[in-house]
């Protein structure tokens, strides 16, 4: 495959996997959570450099899973104290997050481990990192880890589909015919934050973010069933991504930061267009 | 003497620093419908919280059929209070009810024609046949109180706890709740309800539990439902609409 | 050491990110019970593309104009959260969520612009992004300084008013106080506040600088007014001794610095808060208990007594 081409698998794979975890964010309302984990992942990648002294792509999916249910955790432990859910889970993003700019800084500063790579992420040099696969033959690591992840993320939503409905609409009535409202929550934050880690080398932490949530608000507004949701949340992930790619070529600037402003333009005909919940509709 | 199907023994609850139940006893025998009144702040939706686990209890002691929750949660149905979901979230009247069998489902099973058909049956049960697939933020107070109900009905439990069903909603829809109620009671099931309007107690629970803070009385209305009892319950100096202000009350009906 | 605290340069960075943290701690507490704490994470984002644009018109890092320009793009981002969300069933927090990470691209995309039109040059731009106090000139400290005294003295000079309009924002209006106007003077307050702070601490820590404060106060006071002086004392540590930790080693970042110590400060307040912090609220739960349990013997004694 070409180098363009990866590259724009790549980027769709990205816009798939946020596309389809972004929905039940939206619907547990749990999108600034998104925005936490994006941002404390870098701990958990720091802290995975610092042990194992390399930049490999199940070694960060660890560090990165670690760091994201630490954050659940520790936004729920605050919560549970009485503290205003949104600013107990602005303490400790930008808590965990200090410590990883910290760390980076006082310890690994030399290494190729550096924060705006991170933040930014950089799509341009995937293609050059491959690894070999039977049969397939060479395909960019980011790649492969992005299509582990999106099945990993695509099995569990429809082998529990209905326990996703059921907590996200009313965790009460799961709770009450015995289904382990909890667990899942961790495990639902399970999938944002390895969704993140792999998206980060493409898109960095904070576009990461929008790709998240902008498609899944987007397909809100044009849709009242769950599962045209999904698949409309993922279409949009990937045209996002897609003409993010190409109009960072044609007017040369961040690929990563481009993708986000798409998502942001589709949203923005979705708000005022949708034929359902959009802005003209509701005032005509 | 039969035994009670419900038993609670000292029953505390607190939210923060407020005791809100202190030392609830009382014991509910199968096949009666209990209404839970009291003023606000009394308590009443944190003992039906407190009763099903979904609110930590301070001490004391809850059982169903003899068991504790967790051994009998498939056989108690819960309605909470209208405004503890989204309406926005994306989906149809008949898919909420469905979520009532995922209980029943299991694991790994997605819901087939037959769970659909259940569904159906208690939509149309409520009279809400008409609206199955409609998008739920569609629907009004009352049609939305309507699904909650169906959705409770299909879980065929043999306790039903609800939360202010009739709160808000609008004549034909407290009719047909009501008229459920009964039949449920009719075929032996045990159902206690979180009810705020006094006048209506008397033609709709055969049992009453008046709490505020700790159980004030609780017995069969005919015997219980006295004046004195409710200016206990709510503090005395609310008086009792149905009879001080007869005239007035039922000029609006 | 003492060294460190002896180089004047040093000395200016220490006052203003103390200055700064007083203002932060300060506006941290209305935020708090405006129920807006993460929107200072929305805006701060949202400032990024402002930023840039003011810097390719002008083609010079001059602060002040930077500033503007943050706020400019900043105050967009407040209208465009208010907009969606009041117009759409998409709620505040997917609207903070999107703003914030759509007006970041969009700040990134013209930052990768700027960097190319300036020649390869970093332009010190990042520097606005990830906080870096010590890189601050004299000029910059004086711009910081001035504005953030704004800030203190615009929240203490009408300190009732303020008061009122976030309890009682009804009875604040039957006083004759403008409510809109009030509005308007808060959200401007907060987006100075936060552009000021993001030169020291970063676009992404800016948040830190008015949560975390204000929450750590809310563990040692009932009283409105000692909740923002204590608040305001919180910030002015964490950035004094961030500032000078920063200072310890070379390239060490200071923002990340700042909200370290503000964090620590506020588990601190958490486990040994009075007010419903950890080890009170513990105490309490144990005596209620044993009230509860107390309570059912005297009365299974009274049964036994029949």
């Amino acid at each position: 495959m070409t180098y363009t081409g990866w590259i724009i698998l790549t980027a769709a794979l990205v816009g798939l996997s946020c596309g389809i975890t972004g929905v039940f964010l939206i619907l547990r309302k749990q999108a600034m959570m998104a925005d936490a984990i994006s941002h404390t992942v870098l701990l958990g990648i720091v802290i995975a450099f610092l042990i194992t002294s390399e930049v490999s792509g199940p070694y960060m999916l660890i560090g990165g899973i670690f760091a994201g249910l630490l954050t659940a955790f520790l936004v729920q432990w605050l919560n549970s104290l009485k503290v205003q859910q949104d600013a107990g889970l602005g303490i400790v993003f930008t808590t965990l997050f200090a410590i990883g700019v910290i760390l980076i800084a006082t310890s690994a500063g030399n290494a190729h481990l550096d924060i705006q790579h991170a933040l930014m992420g950089e799509i341009t040099f995937i293609p050059f990192n491959t690894v070999t696969l039977p049969i397939i033959g060479d395909v960019p690591q980011a790649t492969v880890l992005l299509a582990a992840v999106l099945i990993i993320v695509v099995i569990t939503i429809t082998l529990f589909y209905k326990e996703w409905k059921i907590t996200s609409f009313d965790p009460a009535l799961a709770a009450s015919i015995g289904i382990p409202v909890l667990l899942m929550h961790y495990v639902f934050m399970s999938l944002v934050s390895i969704t993140t880690v792999a998206s980060f080398d493409a898109v960095g932490a904070i576009m990461v973010v929008a790709m998240l949530i902008t498609p899944a608000a987007s397909a809100y507004l044009w849709t009242d069933k769950l599962h045209n949701m999904l698949l409309l949340s993922g279409a949009f992930g990937v045209i996002s991504a897609i003409t993010g790619y190409y109009v960072a070529a044609w007017i040369d600037t961040s690929i990563s930061g481009s993708m986000a402003f798409m998502t942001g333009i589709v949203f923005f005909i979705s708000f005022i267009f949708s034929p359902k919940h959009g802005l003209i509709v509701k005032y005509v | 003497m039969a035994k009670p199907i419900i038993k609670i023994e000292n029953l505390s609850a607190s939210y923060r620093k407020n005791t809100v139940l202190h030392d609830v006893n009382f014991d509910v025998m199968s096949g009666s419908l209990t209404g839970i009144v009291g003023p606000n702040g009394a308590g009443k939706s944190t003992l039906l919280k407190t009763m099903l686990n979904l609110h930590p209890a301070l001490a004391g002691s809850v059982s169903f059929f003899g068991l504790p929750f967790a051994k009998a949660k498939k056989r108690i149905g819960y309605v909470p209070q209208r405004g503890s979901v989204d309406w926005d979230f994306p989906t149809d009247a008949l898919d909420v009810v469905t979520m009532g069998l995922y209980g029943q489902i299991g694991w790994l099973r997605r819901p087939g024609r037959l769970h659909k058909e259940k569904a159906y049956e208690a939509l149309e049960k409520m009279g809400m046949a008409d609206y199955a697939d409609r998008q739920i933020s569609q629907l009004s107070g009352g049609q939305q109180q309507r699904v909650f109900l169906a959705r409770a009905l299909v879980q065929h439990a043999d306790i039903y706890f609800m939360d202010e069903p009739l709160a808000g909603v609008d004549a034909t829809t407290e009719r047909a709740i009501m008229t459920i109620l009964k039949e449920l009671k009719s075929i032996g099931k045990t159902v206690m309800v979180v009810h705020h309007d006094l006048q209506t107690v008397e033609d709709y629970f055969d049992h009453v539990l008046f709490l505020n803070q700790t159980v004030i009385k609780h017995g069969k209305t005919g015997h219980i439902f006295t004046k004195e009892n409710i200016a206990k319950t709510y503090g005395g100096n609310m008086h009792w609409k149905g009879e001080v202000n007869q005239g007035v009350v039922h000029s609006f009906e | 050491m003492l060294s460190i605290l002896l180089n004047s340069n040093t000395q200016w960075v220490l006052l203003s990110t103390m200055i700064l943290g007083v203002a932060a701690g300060t506006i941290g507490c209305m935020a708090y019970w405006k129920r807006q704490n993460l929107m200072s994470d929305a805006l701060s984002h949202s400032a990024l593309p402002g930023v840039v644009i003011a810097f390719l018109l002008i083609q010079e890092k001059n602060l002040f104009i930077l500033i503007i320009g943050a706020a400019i793009s900043a105050l967009i981002g407040a209208f465009l959260i208010q907009w969606i969300t009041t117009s759409s069933r998409i709620s505040e927090d997917s609207a903070m969520g999107m703003i914030l990470s759509i007006f970041y691209g969009m700040g990134i995309m013209l930052l990768s612009i700027a960097n190319r039109s300036a020649g390869g040059n970093q332009s010190g731009l990042d520097k606005f992004i990830y906080g870096q106090a010590a890189a601050m000139v004299k000029s910059d400290v004086i711009t910081m300084l001035i504005l953030a005294l704004l800030v203190i003295f615009i929240v203490f000079i009408a300190f009732k008013e303020w008061k009122i309009n976030l309890f009682d924002p009804q009875f604040a209006k039957g006083i004759g106080l403008s409510i809109k106007g009030m509005n308007i003077l808060y959200t401007s307050i907060l987006v100075t506040t936060i552009v000021i702070g993001i030169q020291a601490v970063g676009v992404i820590l800016m948040a830190a600088m008015l949560v975390t404060p204000a929450v750590s106060a809310r563990y040692w006071t009932r009283s409105f007014k000692i909740m923002i002086l204590l608040s305001a004392t919180f910030g002015g540590i964490a950035g004094a001794v961030g500032t000078f930790i920063s200072a310890l080693g070379n390239g060490w970042p200071t923002g990340p610095f700042i909200v370290v110590v503000a964090s620590v400060v506020f588990v601190v307040s958490l486990l040994f808060g009075k007010e419903n912090g950890i080890l009170i609220k513990h105490l309490q739960f144990k005596m209620h208990q044993k009230t509860a349990k107390l309570n059912l013997q005297t009365l299974t004694e009274g049964l036994e007594n029949k």
